[in-house]
């Protein structure tokens, strides 16, 4: 503390010596061994916290370097909050669900209410979550932090064998709150994703700092996911179905009535229902069993009986459509 | 100079300029703020008074005021601002506040935008930052209802479609919170139908109905922690056996399982719990020739006889 008041009052560099004379607590090292000890670990913690120490010499008659902290790196510059900016700061802090960056998030508040900001950290109505992303999350974040390559192993799928990578990270993302990894794959020479849950085995860096840079007019959110058919709600083609009455709410609750109509003693009702994704459509029908069947088209009704044949342990009494 | 404690020098770094902002701060508020213990901030204000400026004179220490529950900051010994950012935080807030730009309805976004301008021009980080966040939750139907019964604390009537069960039902609830978590926008509220706290998913809303009187949920309804997730397992849920196809392989990581055994050509072995042998039929059914059920026997009996039966309705539907 000492050190850093001592060092932000003055434009003059100042030797380690004249800093052992002059700053409180360096005097009572009994050798100069043990104040280069304590000196270091000092520098060391101040660096760690992001303070801007400045090495130098006053001129050139001087024969040794001196430190100083230059106020205007040191300060947080002039900011000031409405009280519903100061709140949505509030909920962003509150965001993370891992002790890391949860810890970094509540440091930046301490340092805007030493501003002057008034930020109530309290218990909110709506409360969005992030949870932690596993142990490869660190050295991943610090290596495009670096500007760094990296190499890991990865696995696609739980029987896959383990493959190693090379890549070139451009960002950590976390998309509907899974975590990837994305950057250009040396191996693969293209833009790829990676899901953090199935990297095996430890992440290195490899190659020299500032090597890796994000290309202008790359969307790590688009990479992961939120390619544009995700948020395009524009039906493919429409279903007609048969639901047995009081059934299959699930599907009743996308579907438009058209009809009733009786299958094999059963009341029911004709509906109809937008397709978006043919496999995600035929695993919920066929998941409603005899509750719900496919009437047109033919395509969606063979992919559904084939689900169903298999599960009943039957041979599939139609060609199952791919 | 080096804290013995950990994370109290940057601690003592802010105080000064905190206690400047703030004349006559309660020392118990003051605490709260640094997420201290009211001991700890007045060993803190102690160690202050001894730091200051070389020379260490009567002029030249950081001077406060004190009286039992108040202190005043009279000489700042030249440190009258915060420290910077550091890149950890300004990224933490950052990445934070971008993804609250991006859930419209839940979260007042032109506030967020606001104060994003703000704390991107003080961190200095305007532009790319190492980490993305899409919490890529969507305005529901329910969502400005929900949103008005937390600002109002009033209860709400629900028209719930509840997927364990395949059924809608109507219940009155006591709202607590939403939670936004893995892309999708949940109330958490007191259910007086199941008298016990219940998660909604907000797209799984019918119909919500703001009532006239007051949300209470009763003093022992706990916010659920989802910090492991959403799933938790419970005494009365059973244990499948499943062996997954390379295409069923989500299923391990959308579901709760247990145990994941490589069988090495692309299938898995799994243990999976499940509440509810509807249900867990139903995910089955619709798997069909990626699952194979090893246990329980039962189930897998379910599974058959209701996958017969689906086929006999489709045959009789065809030449009907």
């Amino acid at each position: 503390m000492n050190l850093v008041l001592c060092l932000l009052s003055t434009s003059q560099y100042l030797t380690a010596d004249r800093i052992r004379t002059i700053v409180a607590g360096y005097a009572d090292a009994p050798s100069d061994e043990a104040f280069f000890r304590m000196f270091e670990r000092d520098k060391a913690e101040l660096r760690d916290l992001g303070v801007p120490l400045e090495i130098g010499r006053n001129s050139a008659f001087d024969t040794m370097d001196g430190y100083r902290i230059a106020r205007r790196e040191y300060e947080l510059p002039d900011i000031d909050l409405e009280p519903d900016e100061a709140a949505a700061v509030a909920l962003a802090a509150r965001l993370w669900d891992s002790p890391d960056l949860a810890g970094a998030a509540r440091g930046a508040l301490v340092k805007l209410r030493a501003a002057g900001i008034d930020v109530h950290d309290e218990d909110a109505a709506v409360q969005p979550r992030v949870r932690a992303a596993g142990p490869a999350f660190a050295a991943l974040l610090a290596a495009v932090r670096a500007g760094r390559a990296v190499t890991f192993g990865y696995r696609r799928h739980p029987g896959d064998p383990v493959q190693p990578r090379t890549l070139e990270p451009w960002g950590v993302v976390s998309w509907k709150g899974r975590w990837y990894v994305a950057g250009h794959d040396r191996g693969r020479g293209a833009p790829r994703c990676f899901r953090l849950s199935r990297l095996v085995g430890t992440v290195r860096p490899i190659g020299p700092p500032a090597a890796v840079r994000r290309p202008d007019g790359v969307d790590l959110l688009d990479m992961v996911g939120r390619s544009p058919h995700h948020d395009d709600n524009t039906p493919s083609g429409t279903a007609r179905l048969w639901l047995a009455a009081g059934r299959a709410q699930g599907l009743r609750r996308r579907a438009r009535a058209v009809g009733r109509l009786s299958v094999d003693g059963v009341d029911g009702d004709l509906v109809e229902i937008d397709l978006h994704w043919p496999e995600t459509a035929a695993r919920w029908i066929a998941g409603h069993g005899p509750d719900a069947v496919v009437v047109e088209p033919e395509w969606l009704r063979e992919m559904v009986l084939g689900r169903l044949a298999a599960a009943a342990g039957e041979p599939a009494r139609v060609g199952v459509a791919r | 100079m080096s804290s013995a404690v950990s994370g109290r020098l940057p601690r003592l770094l802010a105080l000064v300029p905190y206690l400047l902002a703030r004349p006559g701060v309660r020392i118990d508020e003051a605490a709260a703020d640094f997420g201290v213990s009211e001991g700890q901030l007045r060993r803190d204000l102690e160690l202050l008074w001894m730091c200051g400026l070389p020379g260490y004179g009567p002029g030249d220490l950081i001077d406060l005021s004190f009286d039992s529950d108040t202190v005043t900051v009279t000489f700042d010994a030249g440190m009258s601002r915060p420290l910077r950012l550091a890149a950890a935080e300004a990224t933490a807030l950052v990445v934070a506040l971008r993804a609250l730009v991006d859930t419209p309805g839940a979260v007042d976004t032109d506030a967020v935008r606001r104060a994003l301008a703000k704390i991107e021009a003080a961190a200095g980080l305007a532009g790319q930052a190492p980490m993305v966040v899409g919490l890529a939750t969507r305005e529901e139907a329910a969502t400005a209802t929900v949103r008005e019964a937390l600002d109002r604390r009033r209860a709400l009537r629900l028209r719930y479609y509840t997927a364990s069960r395949d059924a809608i039902s109507d219940r009155i609830v006591d709202p607590m919170r939403l939670l936004l978590l893995e892309g999708r926008s949940y109330l958490e509220a007191w259910c007086r139908l199941a008298e016990a706290v219940r998660l909604f998913r907000l797209d799984r809303i019918e119909e919500a109905t703001l009532l006239d009187h007051a949300s209470r949920p009763p003093a022992h309804a706990r916010p659920t922690d989802v910090s492991a997730g959403l799933f938790r397992p419970a005494p009365d849920q059973q244990v499948a056996v499943l062996v997954l196809g390379q295409d069923a392989a989500w299923v391990a990581e959308y579901y709760p399982v247990d145990e994941v055994v490589e069988l090495g050509d692309g299938t898995s072995r799994v243990r999976m719990r499940y509440a509810d042998e509807a249900w867990m039929v139903r995910l089955l059914l619709g798997l069909g020739a990626e699952v194979t059920v090893l246990e329980p026997a039962p189930l897998a009996a379910a599974l058959r006889r209701r996958a017969s039966a689906a086929l006999r309705r489709a045959e009789h539907l065809a030449s009907g």
